[in-house]
C-alpha cells in the first residue's frame, strides 16, 4: 500500500490497534481540508499491530485527547520533508471536553455551559471521574 | 475561597479543631452568641430540606447573625433557567456565607468554583453530605469519647447511602478502625468506596447481611433508611425496603454501651421501641449537628476574611 510522504505535517504514531478511527473522530480531523491517511493495523514490532494518522498539514493538535486514547503514541511533526520534533504523551491528569458524564443525577446533565471535566484517580488502572459526581468514565 | 464539599476537603487536624470548638461552644453557648453579628447565611435549598436548613438556620441564629435564602427550586431564579453559578455570583452579593442543597450531584462544586464567599455543600443529591458526617463525628466523639479502635457496623443501603460513603471516608482516617458492612447483597457498598477508603489503606472490614450476627461485635451501629427516591425500579424499593429493622429484641446481644447513630429522617427501620434505649443516640446526633455547623461557619468565615 502506497501513502505518500508528508512534505509539511504531522504523523500520529504508536496508536493502539483500533483506536486510529476514535483518535480521527474526537480531534475533528474529518474537517479539515487536507490530506488525511489512517493505516489500521500496520505492523508494530513492539505490539504486533498498531494505528497511525498522517495529517498533511501542521495543524494544532489535542495532546489530551491523544494522551487519553493511545498514552504510548509519538507525534512526529515534519517540515520540509525532515522530521523536526518527535513528542511523545502521558496520560493527563485532567481532560476537559474529551469525555462527557453521563450520570443523568450530574449537573452537567442540566447545565449546558459547564465543562466536562474529568481527573484521572487511578493510572495504573487508566479510571477518569467526573470531577463533580465522581462518576467514572466508560 | 475555602468552601466544604466533601468532607475530605477537612484534614484530620481540622475536623478535630472542630469538634473542640463545637464542644466549647456547648459548653460557653454565650460567649457565642455574637460571633457573627452583622453576617449572613444564605440557604439556598433547590430541593426540601427540613432538618438541614433549619440546623444551618438554627446555628447562624445562635451566632447571632441573620439568614436569607430560599427553600425550594420554585421560588428562586432557578425555575426562570438561572445557572448555579449565576446564582453563585448573584447571592455573593448579598451575603457572607453560602449554605447550599441541590439535587443534582456536584452542584455545590459548581456553586463554590463561582461564589465570591464560602460555600457549604448542605446536600448534593446522592453524592457528599459533609456537615451529616461532622453531625455523626462529634456524636461518636462525645459518646465514645475517641474516633480510633472502634469498630463501626453500617447497616441498610450502602449503596446509595452517601451519609455512608462520607463516614466511612472519615473514620477511615483514624488508627483501629475496624467496619462491618451489613446490607442486602443489591445494595454493598460500591467497589470503589471499598478501594479508595478501605482496601487502598489496609483497613480491616467485614461485608455480611446478617445483622444479629454482627450486633455483639459492633461500638457503634450505623443505620441507614432504604432511599426510596434513589431506586429508578419501585418493585425494587418494596422488595428490599424492610430488609433491616432494628429492634430492642436484636438489641438483647448488642454491647452495653453501643452507640446507634442514624442521619434521620427514619421510616421503620428503627422500631420506636428503641428510642428509649440509652444507646439510641440518633436525636442527640440532631443537636450535635447544629454545633458542628456552627463551628464550620465559625471557621470558613475566619479563614475568608484572611
Amino acid at each position: 500500500m502506497n501513502i505518500d510522504a508528508i512534505t509539511n505535517g504531522i504523523v500520529i504514531d504508536h496508536i493502539p490497534a483500533g483506536g486510529g478511527m476514535k483518535l480521527y473522530e474526537l480531534l475533528g480531523l474529518d474537517e479539515l481540508d487536507c490530506s488525511v491517511a489512517i493505516i489500521k493495523n500496520a505492523h508494530s514490532r513492539k505490539d504486533g499491530k498498531k494505528d497511525i494518522i498522517k495529517i498533511d498539514s501542521e495543524i494544532e493538535l489535542n495532546f489530551e485527547l491523544i494522551g487519553y486514547i493511545a498514552p504510548n503514541a509519538k507525534i512526529n511533526i515534519i517540515r520540509n520533508g525532515e522530521l523536526i520534533e518527535k513528542r511523545s504523551v502521558t496520560l493527563p491528569e485532567v481532560l476537559t471536553n474529551v469525555i462527557k458524564c453521563k450520570n443523568p443525577r450530574c449537573i452537567t446533565s442540566v447545565e449546558q455551559e459547564l465543562d466536562h471535566v474529568f481527573c484521572l484517580t487511578d493510572g495504573t488502572e487508566k479510571i477518569y471521574r467526573c470531577l463533580y459526581c465522581e462518576t467514572k468514565a466508560n | 475561597m475555602r468552601s466544604l464539599i466533601d468532607i475530605l476537603d477537612l484534614s484530620v487536624e481540622e475536623i478535630d479543631a472542630l469538634i473542640v470548638t463545637a464542644c466549647d461552644i456547648i459548653a460557653n453557648p454565650d460567649k457565642y452568641a455574637e460571633c457573627c453579628k452583622r453576617k449572613k447565611l444564605a440557604t439556598l435549598f433547590f430541593e426540601p430540606s427540613t432538618r438541614t436548613r433549619l440546623s444551618f438556620e438554627a446555628a447562624m441564629l445562635e451566632l447571632g447573625g441573620s439568614v436569607i435564602g430560599f427553600s425550594s427550586a420554585n421560588s428562586s431564579s432557578a425555575a426562570k433557567g438561572e445557572s448555579v453559578a449565576d446564582t453563585a455570583k448573584v447571592i455573593s452579593c448579598y451575603a457572607d456565607i453560602i449554605a447550599m442543597r441541590h439535587p443534582k450531584e456536584g452542584a455545590a462544586l459548581v456553586a463554590a468554583q463561582n461564589a465570591e464567599i464560602p460555600v457549604i455543600n448542605a446536600g448534593d443529591g446522592g453524592h457528599c453530605h459533609p456537615t451529616q458526617t461532622l453531625a455523626d463525628l462529634l456524636t461518636v466523639y462525645r459518646e465514645k469519647g475517641r474516633f480510633s479502635n472502634l469498630t463501626v457496623g453500617l447497616c441498610g443501603d450502602l449503596k446509595f447511602g452517601r451519609t455512608v460513603h462520607s463516614l466511612i471516608n472519615a473514620m477511615s482516617r483514624y488508627d483501629n478502625v475496624k467496619f462491618v458492612l451489613i446490607s442486602p447483597e443489591e445494595l454493598k457498598l460500591p467497589s470503589y468506596v471499598k478501594n479508595a477508603a478501605l482496601k487502598g489503606k489496609g483497613i480491616e472490614y467485614v461485608q455480611t447481611t446478617d445483622l444479629e450476627a454482627a450486633m455483639p461485635g459492633l461500638d457503634i451501629l450505623y443505620m441507614t433508611r432504604i432511599q426510596q427516591e434513589r431506586f429508578a425500579d419501585i418493585d425494587e424499593y418494596l422488595r428490599l425496603k424492610d430488609s433491616y429493622i432494628l429492634t430492642p429484641e436484636k438489641l438483647a446481644s448488642a454491647k452495653p454501651d453501643m452507640c446507634i447513630l442514624h442521619p434521620l429522617p427514619r421510616v421503620n427501620e428503627i422500631s420506636v421501641k428503641v428510642d428509649a434505649d440509652p444507646r439510641a443516640c440518633y436525636f442527640k446526633q440532631v443537636l450535635n449537628g447544629k454545633f458542628m455547623r456552627m463551628a464550620l461557619i465559625l471557621k470558613l468565615l475566619e479563614e475568608a476574611k484572611r
